[in-house]
């Protein structure tokens, strides 16, 4: 039996029969990881050690004749987004490199209880904020089906893991379209469930009233079986909801008869790619054919999503990531320097630039250990603008510097926007303001739920691009948000899932929003339809089964 | 602005260079004249874009600040265990086994 | 008043508004589960959330905000119906997380008022309360003597401790007044269990906003106006009394200030300047970098809370007497002087519970609280310690005043007894007897006072003559002979002999 071709569902149940070791399972998967991360990239760390013993403390209590928890010998990849006790936890930045937290995630925690094995941490864009993974302090990940290809962002390197078979679910976190968008462009299934279904406690926050953890997997059946773990209330966390969690398994093959799906035509507008096009009115086809009904609808305000976002993204993180200032852990800069003249120590140039995209270079920087140089590269004082630099004490260097080494551009770039639009004078502008749209977006899905059960559509409006091709112009970045941001702002909950191919053999993704806590919903939808199409079995060439 | 969904960037306040190096002293962020260049340009770019919110009309409309209607959400007064000195200062720059330390806070005492 | 502050003209108002941060008599903090105790070794009451480490969540502590509710009520603030906590964004080491959680724009209360009276009835004052809101306090910072080498040292055992923030309107008008005003709010807080107010603790904290009015060209009633300084924040304060006299030092540094300068108030920003103890000084502080600008926002991580009628009738019913309710009780119930009510009361509840307890015993109040001032409190506080913890209790007190109302011996005697009682704690009776403090029976009186009669015809002759006072002679001498009678006693039984004898 090759672990890598079974579903998640099926090798938990292998596992709990007897017909697989836990230990044999997660070294299969180890030995791929070995073999294909290399040029993909999608691991920050691996944990082959602890991994190891997860599973043979499992496979132990298994012989013990113990009862299994109900992820037994599932191998997870985790987002390094979430704290993990046992693993750094680096949210693909510089300024976490060494940082080890002291405690597990409750999303984290609740994988270990259910007895699945943590593999290792999976690479992202830096803090979260990225379309590309091209954000990432150590390096992009590379797609699967095209490496020169952008896997998405920002967990993308949880969509590509699961998409190379490295492991059969991850999770990822999903602000504005992070676990969506890099589903759709990996061609694998993710789901975003309602704000508040599962814990952020251990989750880096990006921007607290947005953030939500969710399942990746290759299909409906196997997200829905993680998220019953993961799912609940967690009195740590004051926005995680009480309602209690369904089965979410054991209600898939109900069929979608009567199931009202809405089409909004504004999505198929002069920017959505043809081929994204047709395979997603395909897809509407596809739903049809099952049962469900297709109703056009309007949501007046989704235009206004991406700028609604940008607002009220940056502003929440500008406050969260003010805790990164090098005084009680992660980067701190070299004391001293301020006030030496280091000709030798430019700069970095390239901020404008963003990163440069380099697919053929091999990565997996070390965490802990080096970085690129290029980005670790320290600041002479002499560099900094006077306009900016000036130092009013050796504290204030520290700050100044230690945020300035630790971020890179992208960060930067979202800190100097949130912390303008909170700023005096400008609060009401774009702040408030903002809400104000929320509030409008949010009611554009209350009214649509009114008429409609499900809300269908593309996730991204092109397939995978070319890695380094949008790095020099952060706004048509922010423009791939298109489609998911607005999840988000209203709390509500998406799933995405690949609806066909290019012809030149890239995934294309097809999402399908509900009201809050119809997980259930989103779920049976997608296994349904999941079970008369064959997209989500197709793996890339180089995720052909290894030896 | 190439990109079909925005048409033309909308005319909004554009930053001047005094503007984001005020900004960026707030957010602690020390930046070299070059990237105080590019960043006064992009933040126009992201700040006109934005900018079009405020052709929406919201006089009538609160603002929804997060998407949960829950309150009232407490604990109890409860002692949970604390962590160890060791483990709260282990990923801290630098500390003498007791204290974070960091450098000097100036100014404070001194008079103006 | 301090000796460095020159004398003042009497024609200026002075204005003060304070800022007064209390810390909430909880177990644990207002976010996470970490002891409050005060006086751990550093570092040792954190935890992921105090410690803003990535991806700790806050979680509201339900007794902090019940304990902030019962102060605004005291206050007689109005509870908002709905309230939030906001990010009030700084970067300080003492603060992990680069933001307070407070509250900015919907404080949970505002709009209340405490009176302070003079207890000899000389004034009183009506101070508003603009806002009293919850948030956390930040950790604690210690520089190293000779700034700006070294390094500063962060413990954050009390990051995350809730505070109640009480913002007075500028209502006091004197530091005599300021200080008065604090006692009398610390003895509030403390009374309803809020708060212990321990300033050394830094469970209290004080800053003091404070300027003057000058009435210019013969002031408003002349066709002058009116000129305000600017106004100075005051902070560093470590008691009521240093409060006081930071103020006392303040005021008279401004009017020289404006003196000389005339900057009125709006003209210049406002100032922060910091009271030197132990030189008796305030001295600027260095301007708010111009970086400085909160930018507050809803916190994200917390949700809001509503405040229904039920639950405040509830808090309301669950409060005690306030002070000033209690002083007029006393006063009323008791019969004792506005004075002595308040001396009582200011004593704290457990105090005022062994005076009650003591009254009732003895059955009235008067003497009670002359026992009580003279004797328990002069006692206390040679002695130190609560008055939970005094040995001499209640009821035995009661017994040592009963017995000197009988006549069993005097109030001296009786105060022997009682120092005696407190120091062996021994019984009364066992005190008495082992003073050799036999009450005299009737009998051995009128013998005694017959044998005091023949020893001093002189006297007999002189009350016999009218002079009554002269049996006053003879006390002495009958103390000699027993120190265990009572004096007036021996007074009455002698002159009612002589007259007999008549």
């Amino acid at each position: 039996m090759q672990p890598a071709e079974l579903s998640a569902v099926e090798l938990v149940q292998a596992v709990r029969q007897g017909d697989l070791t836990a230990e044999r399972c997660t070294e299969a998967f180890l030995s791929r990881i070995e073999s294909v991360d290399g040029r993909i990239h999608a691991f920050l760390k691996v944990d082959r050690e602890g991994a190891l013993r997860a599973a043979a403390a499992i496979d132990q209590k298994r012989r013990a004749g113990k009862p299994l928890g109900p992820l037994a010998g599932l191998p997870v990849a985790v987002k390094d987004a979430l704290c993990t006790f046992d693993m750094p936890t680096t949210c693909a930045s510089k300024m976490l490199a060494n940082f080890r937290p002291p405690y597990d995630a409750e999303v984290v925690a609740r994988l270990r209880a259910a007895d699945a094995v943590i593999v290792g941490k999976t690479n992202m864009d830096e803090f979260a904020m990225g379309g590309s993974n091209e954000n990432s302090a150590f390096g992009p990940v590379h797609n699967p089906w095209d490496l020169s290809r952008t896997p998405g962002g920002s967990s993308g390197g949880s969509a590509a893991c699961v998409a190379a078979d490295m492991t059969p679910v991850a999770i990822g976190s999903d602000t504005g379209g992070s676990i969506r968008q890099p589903a759709g462009l990996c061609g694998i299934t993710g789901l975003k469930p309602t704000y508040g279904r599962v814990s952020r406690r251990g989750l880096v926050a990006f921007a607290s009233s947005l953030d939500q953890i969710g399942p990746m997997a290759r299909s409906a059946a196997d997200c829905a079986l993680v998220l019953e773990t993961i799912a609940g209330h967690d009195a740590g966390d004051a926005t995680s909801l009480k309602e209690p969690v369904p089965a979410y398994s054991t209600d898939l093959e109900r069929p979608l008869a009567g199931v009202r799906i809405g089409r909004v035509p504004a999505h198929f507008g002069a920017g959505l790619d043809p081929e994204v096009a047709h395979g997603v009115e395909e897809a509407f086809a596809a739903f049809r054919a099952a049962g469900a009904t297709i109703h056009d609808i309007d949501m007046p305000h989704a235009g206004a999503g991406v700028a609604t976002y940008y607002v009220v993204a940056p502003c929440e993180a500008s406050s969260n990531l003010a805790r990164y200032d090098g005084a009680h852990y992660g980067h701190r800069a070299e004391p001293g320097r301020g006030h030496r003249a280091e000709p030798g120590r430019g700069h970095r140039a390239e901020i404008g630039g963003g990163h440069r995209a380099e697919p053929g270079r091999g990565h997996r920087a070390e965490i802990g250990g080096g970085h690129r140089a290029e980005i670790g590269g320290g600041h002479g004082s002499t560099g900094f603008s006077k306009d900016n630099g000036g130092f009013e004490s050796a504290l204030e260097e520290m700050y100044c510097r230690s945020r300035a080494e630790g971020f890179g551009p992208e960060v930067k770039r979202r800190i100097m926007l949130g912390t303008y639009a909170l700023s005096a004078g400008y609060y009401d502008a774009y702040y408030a303001k903002a809400l104000r749209v929320r509030r409008l977006i949010r009611q554009d899905y209350l009214d649509a739920f009114q008429k409609v059960d499900l809300i269908g559509g593309p996730v991204s409006a092109t397939p995978a691009f070319k890695l380094g091709e949008k790095t020099g112009d952060p706004l048509a970045m922010y423009l791939v948000d298109l489609y998911t941001v607005c999840t988000n702002l209203a709390g509500v909950g998406g799933i995405s899932f690949p609806c066909g191919f290019t012809k030149s053999g890239l995934p294309i993704g097809f999402q399908l929003q509900a009201p809050a806590l119809a997980e259930p919903l989103l779920l049976r939808a997608t296994d349904r339809y999941q079970h008369l199409t064959d997209w989500h079995r197709r793996r890339p060439a180089l995720a052909a089964a290894p030896g | 602005m190439s990109s079909p969904i925005l048409g033309s960037t909308p005319a909004h306040g554009s930053l001047t260079r005094k503007d984001v190096a005020k900004v960026a002293l707030l957010a602690r962020l020390a930046l070299t004249d070059v990237e105080l260049d590019t960043m006064t340009r992009e933040l126009t770019t992201i700040v006109g874009f934005v900018g079009q919110l405020e052709a929406i009309e919201t006089a009538a409309i609160d603002p929804l600040a997060h998407p949960l209607d829950t309150q009232n959400v407490f604990r109890d007064d409860v002692r949970r265990p604390s962590l160890s000195t060791a483990e709260a200062l282990q990923s801290s720059p630098r500390h003498d086994g007791e204290y974070f330390l960091v450098p000097a806070v100036l100014g404070d005492t001194g008079a103006a | 008043m301090t000796a460095n502050a020159p004398p003042l003209p009497s024609s200026f108002t002075t204005v003060i508004g304070l800022e007064v941060h209390v810390q909430l008599q909880t177990e644990t903090k207002l976010f996470c589960g970490c002891s409050t105790q005060f006086g751990a070794p550093p570092n040792t009451q954190v935890c992921p959330t105090c410690l803003g480490l990535p991806g700790s969540l806050p979680v509201m502590n339900r007794r902090a905000f019940d304990l902030a509710v019962r102060a605004a009520l005291a206050l007689d603030c109005h509870i908002a119906p709905f309230t939030k906590w906001d990010r009030k964004n700084y970067f300080y080491p003492d603060l992990p997380k680069g933001y307070q959680i407070s509250q900015f724009d919907l404080p949970f209360s505002a709009d209340g008022q405490l009176e302070v009276v003079d207890p000899k009835g000389g004034w009183s004052r009506k101070v508003g309360i603009i806002r009293v809101h919850l948030e956390e306090d930040a950790g604690k910072s210690m520089h190293d003597e000779g700034a700006g080498t070294g390094d500063t040292r962060i413990d954050l055992n009390r990051a995350g401790t809730p505070l109640c923030e009480i913002v007075t309107q500028p209502d006091l008008r004197s530091p005599q007044e300021a200080r008065a005003w604090l006692n009398e709010l610390k003895l509030l807080l403390v009374y309803l269990g809020v708060s212990d107010c321990n300033m050394q603790e830094g469970s209290l904290r004080v800053d003091a906003n404070v300027n003057l009015h000058i009435p210019c060209d013969g002031g408003p009633e002349a066709g002058g106006r009116i000129a305000k300084t600017p106004i100075v924040e005051i902070k560093n304060m470590n008691s009521f009394r240093s409060v006081e006299r930071a103020l006392v030092y303040e005021v008279a540094r401004q009017f020289a200030e404006w003196q000389t300068t005339k900057a009125e108030m709006g003209k210049t920003p406002k100032q922060t300047r910091g009271w030197d103890d132990p030189a008796g000084v305030t001295r600027a502080q260095r301007h708010k970098e111009e970086s400085s600008d909160y930018r507050y926002f809803p916190e994200p991580d917390l949700v809001p809370v509503t405040v229904s009628q039920a639950f405040l009738a509830e808090t309301r019913g669950a409060m005690t007497d306030p002070p000033t309710v209690l002083r007029q009780a006393l006063e009323a119930k008791w019969k004792i002087s506005a004075y002595d009510a308040d001396v009582l009361v200011n004593q704290g509840r457990d105090l005022v519970a062994y005076f009650e307890a003591l009254a009732e015993a003895v059955g009235e109040g008067k003497v009670a609280s002359n026992w009580m001032q003279q004797d328990v409190l002069r006692t206390l506080n040679e002695r130190g310690g609560t008055i939970g913890e005094f040995p001499v209790r209640p009821p035995v007190l009661a017994e040592i005043i009963g017995r000197v109302a009988k006549g069993d011996f005097d109030t001296s005697r009786g105060r022997e007894i009682f120092a005696e009682v407190l120091s062996s704690g021994r019984s009364v009776a066992d005190v008495v007897a082992s003073l050799g403090i036999a009450a005299v029976d009737d009998d051995e009186l009128v013998a005694l006072c017959r044998e005091l009669l023949a020893e001093n015809p002189k006297i007999v002759a002189d009350v016999q003559a009218g002079k009554e006072q002269a049996a006053a002679g003879l006390i002495g001498q009958a103390k000699k002979k027993n120190p265990n009678v009572n004096p007036g006693k021996v007074r009455a039984l002698c002159v009612d002999l002589i007259r007999k004898m008549g």
